[in-house]
């Protein structure tokens, strides 16, 4: 009797860790311990946003002038995709909060297909700049009095989008787990934070190029 | 803190704000305003992103430590930025 | 929940025999032994780092520096800094009695999240090994500091592995740091409120703040190194237009803060030494706890500081000299704070206690020649020459390794349930502060004459000033080496410890030495403010208990005295 008192105990404690004295304790630990995650990545990022801001102060001409070397309507879709794939990823949580597995595993797989579209244009863009001699280098080529400082600008371009994209694909990959757990039932209105967490992630990921898109894209449009 | 469950209808509405927002900062950025023009596209980034902190990170129904920790990062980011471009913009003071 | 045993049995297992084996080390998730696997390996990192001084002090024991090429001699200064700043001074405190306290300290069975504890330990650990096949594998001659260009286009050593050591490394720090705020936050034990935390927790609060918030900016500083060494994408390249001085500003953006994270531990141990040696409350215990959260959120204001001379604006330089001043408001506060506590208090000079008096002599001296350097006018004659160096040992050595050297004695009792011998305690703290004093005072003078740090070799009129301090080296790796030796003979042969040899106040010492897995035998529940030992009846009796057996004890040799017709001097004499 008591053993069987126990097991279901287990059983219903399933996510449960020993540490925490109960399941709302260890939710707001893993949830606290998510943002302050994204607090350092915040900085992580930081540290190249301070980089763009140095440089674009200190050359402002020669940026605006290579921005508009991007591919507008490249860009403004991939911003799009990511926002949706955010709103999906936002479905998901709900689903897990209210025990629609099916909504969950569906939204997932959509915004992880939004995040592969992403990742292609990506790459298609790159693959781009690669063709426009764009890509810093030997044989990187621009017109002058910017040489310099665009090849500056690209630098940034590509260790910021670059960094943004391994954190796509790490995200895709978390998304992923995500439904591997969705579909083996772990998630339940009571516990439901490696979801909520990811999808954390994957928003966060989604504000950093709310920021990328306006500082790589727009700035110079209207100079053209 | 228990959790509060924000429906799909109002993610509906955020993602429709968000997309008019991102058509409206690519429509802007067109128009010569000269300085402005950074100005407006920052504003514009900011609110996107306040409103996916807010409603689909779901920061506006959380405890506000959560709110203390993302305020925190930029902060710090703040004093980076601010203290180094102190040094850049002040370099030509004699 | 495991076996259901019963309460005789649970009192007599303790952390330390529940399993054996060496899979119940590596794959353990109790924060006590992750504590233990960071003590073998960063005092490992720590002899390493000491064996380069030792060979550095060597070289300079004759002014052509005859022992070794300018080139050794410029790997092994690098690497004697970053082994003892990346991969021990940072880890140290924290990451060992850190560790291993602070669950227990506020009252939790672990902390938040031990799998991450133990990922932390393995990132360390690969990071030290990445470090370590830099060393052999050609070495590293940049300085700790990697500054550009020299590190990402000129320098034909080991700097894309020694870097990727650091980042690595500095993952193991964030999640040791974000473990421990979480667990503060979420964890702390029924009745255990903000301002009943000991000190300790503060300051290993603050510390964390800044591991959280600093680290990741030293991870993409030294990223966009190697990506500049080996993409040539280079941000900080003057081809590119890039500007060398940006990465200082990011390097030290964090590495200033850096040197909090070493030494504001260290003050929260000492924070728990004063008052359980001097036997009274701390003196202004909300203060000492601000000034931790303080000390975290200046020290992001004062980094340009280290960049006088870099060719920063002249505006920004006074800005920062004089945020840099504001910085040791707070830590002034604190050492006042201390010596307020030992006021009128009973203090008892046991080695733990003897660290604390070292820590606050030494770390006052390094402060006040802090002041001196963050003026922008002396900074300028002492840039770069030993000055500096005497000044950041006296607060990383003399500030941060005699913290945790008292801290390591101090809970060494519950680290292994056994005391450590009190005579060699003592010696080896003695041996310790004078060789410190004798290596590091030196070089004070040699810097003010203006002997510059990083050369192998230096004018005859400064021989006698490097001999002196060449011979406190020797002394302070003696002084070193003899902890190592009785605390490792003690951990077999000590005295077996009660649960709280010194009548400590905090959680920790309610519960058995060595405690159990689970730490407590049940949830403590807390109804005393912090250091307030009337709170807690059972240890006032027991103190009483002492005092009285000690009364007895003075009186009986007095009988005895009298007895044998000895006078007993009189009073004055």
């Amino acid at each position: 009797m008591a053993e069987t008192l126990i097991a279901d105990q287990h059983a219903h404690d399933a996510a449960h860790a020993h540490q925490f004295d109960d399941v709302e304790q260890q939710r707001d630990a893993a949830t606290m311990g998510m943002w302050v995650f994204l607090a350092t990545e915040v900085l992580f990022f930081g540290g190249l946003f301070a980089s763009y801001i140095i440089y674009r102060t200190l050359y402002p001409a020669a940026f605006a002038v290579a921005s508009q070397t991007q591919d507008i309507v490249l860009g403004t879709t991939n911003t799009a995709v990511l926002i949706i794939s955010s709103f999906a990823v936002a479905v998901a949580v709900y689903g897990a909060q209210t025990g629609r597995r099916r909504t969950t595993i569906w939204a997932l797989a959509l915004a992880i297909a939004l995040g592969v579209v992403f990742l292609v244009i990506k790459f298609y863009e790159y693959y781009q700049k690669y063709v426009d001699h764009h890509v810093p280098g030997p044989s990187f080529e621009f017109p002058a009095p910017y040489t310099e400082p665009a090849k500056m600008y690209f630098t940034l371009y590509f260790l910021m989008t670059g960094l943004h994209a391994i954190h796509m694909i790490v995200g895709c990959g978390l998304l992923a787990v995500m439904i591997i757990m969705a579909r083996r039932g772990d998630f339940t209105r009571e516990y439901h934070s490696p979801i909520e967490n990811s999808g954390l992630y994957w928003h966060f990921v989604d504000i950093i190029w709310i920021f990328l898109y306006p500082l790589f894209y727009l700035i110079g449009r209207h100079l053209e | 803190m228990p959790e509060r469950i924000v429906t799909v209808n109002v993610y509906a509405k955020i993602l429709a704000v968000l997309l008019i927002l991102t058509a409206t900062t690519c429509a802007v950025s067109y128009i010569d305003m000269g300085r402005m023009n950074l100005v407006v596209m920052v504003l514009i980034a900011c609110a996107k992103a306040s409103l996916v902190a807010l409603i689909f990170m779901h920061l506006r129904y959380s405890r506000h430590l959560m709110s203390i920790v993302a305020v925190g990062a930029l902060f710090w980011l703040g004093i980076l930025v601010a203290l180094t471009l102190g040094d850049y913009l002040t370099r030509g003071w004699q | 929940m495991g076996a259901v045993t019963t309460k005789t049995e649970e009192v007599q297992e303790n952390y330390l025999n529940a399993e054996y084996g060496w899979k119940s080390w590596l794959f353990t998730t109790d924060h006590k032994r992750i504590g233990l696997l960071y003590l073998v390996s960063i005092t490992l990192f720590f002899f390493l780092g000491g064996l380069f001084a030792l060979l550095i002090r060597l070289d300079l024991l004759t002014p052509p520096g005859d022992m070794m090429s300018s080139e050794a001699y410029n790997k092994m200064f690098s690497m004697h800094g970053i082994i003892m700043v990346f991969f021990f001074l940072i880890p140290s405190i924290p990451a060992v009695l850190g560790n291993f306290v602070i669950p227990m300290m506020i009252g939790a069975r672990d902390v938040a999240f031990p799998r991450l504890n133990l990922l932390s330990w393995y990132l360390f650990n690969i990071g030290g090994l990445c470090m370590l096949y830099a060393v052999v594998n050609g070495g590293v001659d940049t300085g700790w500091t990697f500054y550009p260009p020299y590190s990402s286009n000129f320098s034909n050593t080991n700097v894309a592995m020694a870097v990727t050591a650091i980042f690595i490394a500095g993952f193991s720090s964030i999640v040791t740091g974000l473990n421990f705020i979480i667990t503060i936050h979420t964890m702390r034990a029924p009745g255990m409120t903000w301002f009943r935390l000991p000190l300790f927790i503060w300051s290993l609060y603050a510390t964390s703040l800044i591991q959280v918030l600093g680290t990741p900016i030293l991870a993409i500083s030294l990223a966009l190194v190697a990506a500049e060494r080996l993409l040539h994408l280079g941000v900080f390249d003057p081809a590119y237009g890039g500007d060398p001085v940006l990465f200082q500003h990011i390097f030290w953006f964090y590495s200033h803060p850096a040197v909090y994270i070493m030494v504001l531990p260290s003050m929260g141990v000492v924070s728990e030494l004063i008052p359980t040696f001097a036997r009274k409350i701390i003196y202004g215990y909300k203060v000492v706890a601000a000034a931790s959260v303080a000390i975290a959120i200046f020290s992001f204001l004062v980094w340009g500081h280290h960049m006088f001379v870099s060719g920063q604006s002249i505006f920004i330089g006074m800005v920062f000299s004089l945020l840099s001043y504001a910085v040791a408001i707070p830590s002034a506060v604190k050492v006042f704070n201390w010596t307020a506590t030992l006021y009128k208090s009973s203090v008892s000079f046991q080695t733990p206690m003897l660290y604390a008096f070292g820590f606050i002599g030494l770390f006052t001296i390094g402060g006040l020649t802090g002041l001196f350097v963050a003026a922008l006018g002396v900074n300028i004659h002492v840039t770069d020459t030993y000055f500096i160096i005497a000044h950041f040992h006296y607060i990383m050595v003399g500030g941060a390794v005699m913290g945790y050297l008292g801290g390591i004695h101090y809970w060494w009792p519950k680290i292994s349930g056994r005391m450590y011998p009190e005579i060699w305690g003592k010696l080896a703290a003695l041996t310790i502060f004078v060789g410190f004093n004798l290596t590091f005072f030196p070089q004070f003078i040699l810097g003010y004459l203006g002997m510059p740090r990083r050369y192998h070799a230096y004018p005859p009129e400064f021989e006698m000033l490097n001999v002196l301090s060449t011979a406190g080296a020797s002394i302070l790796g003696v002084g070193y080496i003899l902890p190592l030796i009785y605390l490792a003979w003690s951990m077999r042969y000590g005295e077996k410890a009660g649960p709280n040899p010194w009548f400590a106040t905090g959680l920790e010492w309610r519960t058995p030495s060595p405690p159990p897995k689970k730490n407590f035998l049940e949830t403590p529940v807390v109804t005393w403010e912090a250091y307030d030992i009337s709170g807690q009846p059972d240890l006032v009796e027991r103190l009483h208990n002492e005092d009285r057996i000690y009364k007895s004890a003075l009186q009986a040799e007095e009988r005895k005295r009298e007895e044998l017709g000895v006078e007993t001097p009189a009073e004055g004499a």
